[in-house]
């Protein structure tokens, strides 16, 4: 008890707004060419004013309302609540428009980016769920979009490039390193340089250089902040005993998070075996942020592999790294074949087919209540980042 | 002598000052490289120091060094190559923010002779750390400016620049170009007004000509693309000092 007010003091403190640097204790920041520097520095200014304009509120609660479904479900896994001795919550964000939480955060970038007076939003996509997301936001504003996706993604995904395409954004194929998200990353970001002056970087995660990381966090909060007050009336203790949510580079974790940091609630970010910053990591910057990040002893970075293409990514947001370092957020990793019997158990027991990025976090709640280490009659919330659809010819040639 | 007092220097003796790049470890025999680029009338050597993620470089210096990485390259192997030759001009590293920031980098540079370093994706805001640890070894930092620097952001970046200010000729990554943007010499003509640091413009910087119309507006070109262009595709040492050659002769035989 003697300790209270200082944990509290930490909590209260933390998924605050960063330092004025941009960094959450010792990652984050802006390590970008000094060309980039000003078309951040605009992007802050002008997120710093419009989150701070209640018609700009207004306008984005209107279309995460009208437009993209929200508030989402928050819907009790009856049976496989039974079978695991637990209770688990679903926050239901594969029912947002386009198939995933990556919505709520487009459809913030891209009123910004017109406020800003941009025509043209350009992004990276891995699963191609940013894509998607973007190629919506871009249609629905009447702006131009234009998404980079790795050849390997492209390949895996196709039936979101096509989505993509029939939404009117164009897909521009990346051929360079490892041929995933990490050099659509690079890409998107050596286009941006030549393009600043029309163009808007809508990045699809809490990464890159400052303000992302935290302009991304505070557009997902809505998910968390939702799940809040629907525990609140779902759970007699009111919040979780866990919060689980998969990470990639950690937006859909970030935002539910943000809504239970300052609770007793137990964070629990999952990554894939293959892809684990947190646990396999170092130190280091990569794409415009200092965070852990997956390289080999010489620096040079390393590729991740998932078989979920939204988790292939070599680096971490840099407000998760600060969360793991505090104890806060504890990061767990799951594999492969673990997450297709999640996607699997969750269908025929739910009647929900989830994402194999969503899937990691099912996965990693099936085994740690089987092991014990979730105690039985735990509560759960479990942030369903998305729908599995785009995953279907990949477990089709997995079965 | 620092690499600034050795550009100023240059400056001072009526040239314009010719800083050639290569990829270390890009072949076997790179090293050779260094020897053609001095033999051809450099004034100093940006050696690439390869990284598996080039934000701000173009297809050309990513296949450069895409290709050394793939031979094995490491900083280690690199400046070990170094330590078996002798050269008579300033050697000056490249490479990105990953590479920089690890411990004791600054330090090896300089136990392998390495004067200085340019870290694109360290700009001013975050160059603190970095600041201190090359000053600390002994190596001299450059920093970038770019079309799109405030121009009164200019004086503190050369204030805090050692060496000389680098100038991004455009708003895009290295590579090629047709022509020499109208943006490097407004962004020369700007630095020159703010610092008497010597500037150097870099970025697309492909032929004599591009050289001669950078030399009216500033102290010296970096020049990279091209030659890797003609390496990767074939040409020989030799073959890749001459074009450095024909840019040295245009730039000594300049109208003034
Ligand atoms: C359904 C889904 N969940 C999660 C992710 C991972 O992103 P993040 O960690 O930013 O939530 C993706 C990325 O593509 C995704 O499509």
């Amino acid at each position: 008890m003697r300790d209270a007010p200082a944990v509290d003091r930490i909590r209260a403190g933390q998924m605050a707004e960063p330092s004025t640097a941009g960094r959450f204790g010792g990652f984050g920041g802006r390590f970008v060419p000094e060309s980039l520097v000003p078309a951040c520095q605009e992007v802050e200014r002008a997120f710093r004013e419009a989150w701070a304009d209640p018609r700009f509120r207004g306008q984005l609660d209107r279309l995460l309302a009208g437009y993209a479904g929200r508030p989402t479900a928050l819907t009790p896994a009856w049976r496989l609540s039974g079978d695991l001795g637990i209770t688990l919550l679903l926050k239901r964000e594969d029912l947002a428009h386009t198939g995933s939480h990556k919505i709520n955060n487009v459809l913030g970038q891209a009123l910004l980016a017109r406020r800003m007076g941009k025509t043209r939003l350009i992004a990276e996509t891995g699963a191609g769920q940013h894509g998607v997301a973007t190629a919506t936001a871009a249609a629905l504003l009447g702006m131009r979009a234009t998404v980079f996706m790795g050849q390997r993604d492209i390949e895996r995904q196709a039936l979101n490039v096509f989505r993509m395409e029939m939404l009117g954004a164009e897909v521009v194929p990346v051929t360079s390193g490892s041929r995933t998200l990490k050099d659509s990353c690079n890409e998107a970001m050596r286009h941006w340089v030549g393009a600043v002056e029309d163009s808007y970087y809508c990045i699809g995660s809490v990464m890159g250089p400052h303000p992302y990381p935290w302009m991304v966090r505070e557009f997902q909060r809505v998910i968390g902040d939702e799940a809040r007050t629907q525990c609140a009336t779902e759970l007699p203790a009111a919040v979780p005993d866990y919060v689980v949510a998969c990470v990639g580079g950690g937006s859909n974790a970030a935002g539910t998070f943000a809504g239970f940091v300052d609770t007793s609630a137990r964070l629990i970010g999952v990554e894939a075996a293959g892809g684990a910053a947190m646990t396999d990591g170092a130190v280091g910057v990569l794409h415009g942020f200092r965070s852990r990040v997956l390289q080999d002893d010489q620096g040079q970075i390393a590729e991740a592999h998932s078989v979920a293409a939204g988790l292939d990514y070599p680096g971490i947001g840099p407000e998760h790294a600060h969360l793991g370092e505090l104890g806060r957020a504890t990061y767990v990793t799951v594999g492969d074949d673990e997450v297709v019997a999640a996607v699997h158990r969750l269908a025929r027991s739910e009647g929900i087919l989830c994402a194999l990025e969503s899937a990691h976090a099912v996965a990693w709640v099936i085994r740690a209540a089987e092991s014990g280490e979730l105690p039985p009659g735990a509560t759960v919330l479990l942030t369903l980042s998305g729908r599995g659809d785009k995953d279907m010819s990949a477990l089709m040639e997995l079965a | 002598m620092t690499l600034e007092t050795h550009l100023r220097a240059v400056r001072e003796g009526g040239r314009t000052a010719l800083v050639p790049y290569v990829t270390g470890g890009i072949t076997e025999s790179w090293t050779d490289l260094l020897a053609a680029y001095e033999a051809a009338g450099a004034d100093a050597i940006e050696i690439g120091l390869p990284f598996s993620d080039p934000m701000l470089d173009g297809v050309t210096i990513q296949e450069a060094s895409d290709r050394s990485l793939a031979r094995g390259t490491t900083v280690e192997s690199i400046l070990s190559d170094l330590a078996g030759i002798s050269v008579g001009i300033p050697l000056i590293a490249m490479t990105y923010a990953n590479l920089a920031l690890r411990d004791g980098f600054c330090a090896r540079l300089r136990a392998a002779g390495v004067v200085a370093l340019v870290v694109p994706d360290v700009p001013l805001d975050e160059v603190s750390d970095l600041e201190r640890s090359a000053a600390a070894a002994g190596v001299e930092l450059v920093l970038l400016a770019a079309p799109s620097t405030p121009p009164a952001k200019l004086p503190e970046i050369a204030t805090r620049s050692r060496g000389f200010l680098y100038a991004i000729s455009r708003m895009g990554t290295t590579g090629e170009a047709g022509e020499l943007a109208e943006s490097a010499t407004v962004l020369a003509d700007a630095i020159r007004n703010a610092t008497d640091l010597p500037v150097l413009v870099g970025f697309g910087v492909s032929t004599p000509a591009h050289a001669v119309h950078a030399a009216r507006h500033a102290d010296g070109v970096v020049v990279a693309s091209t030659l890797m262009r003609a390496l990767l595709d074939g040409a020989t040492p030799s073959e890749v000092g001459a074009r450095v050659a024909a840019m040295r002769t245009a730039l000594d035989t300049m109208a003034p």
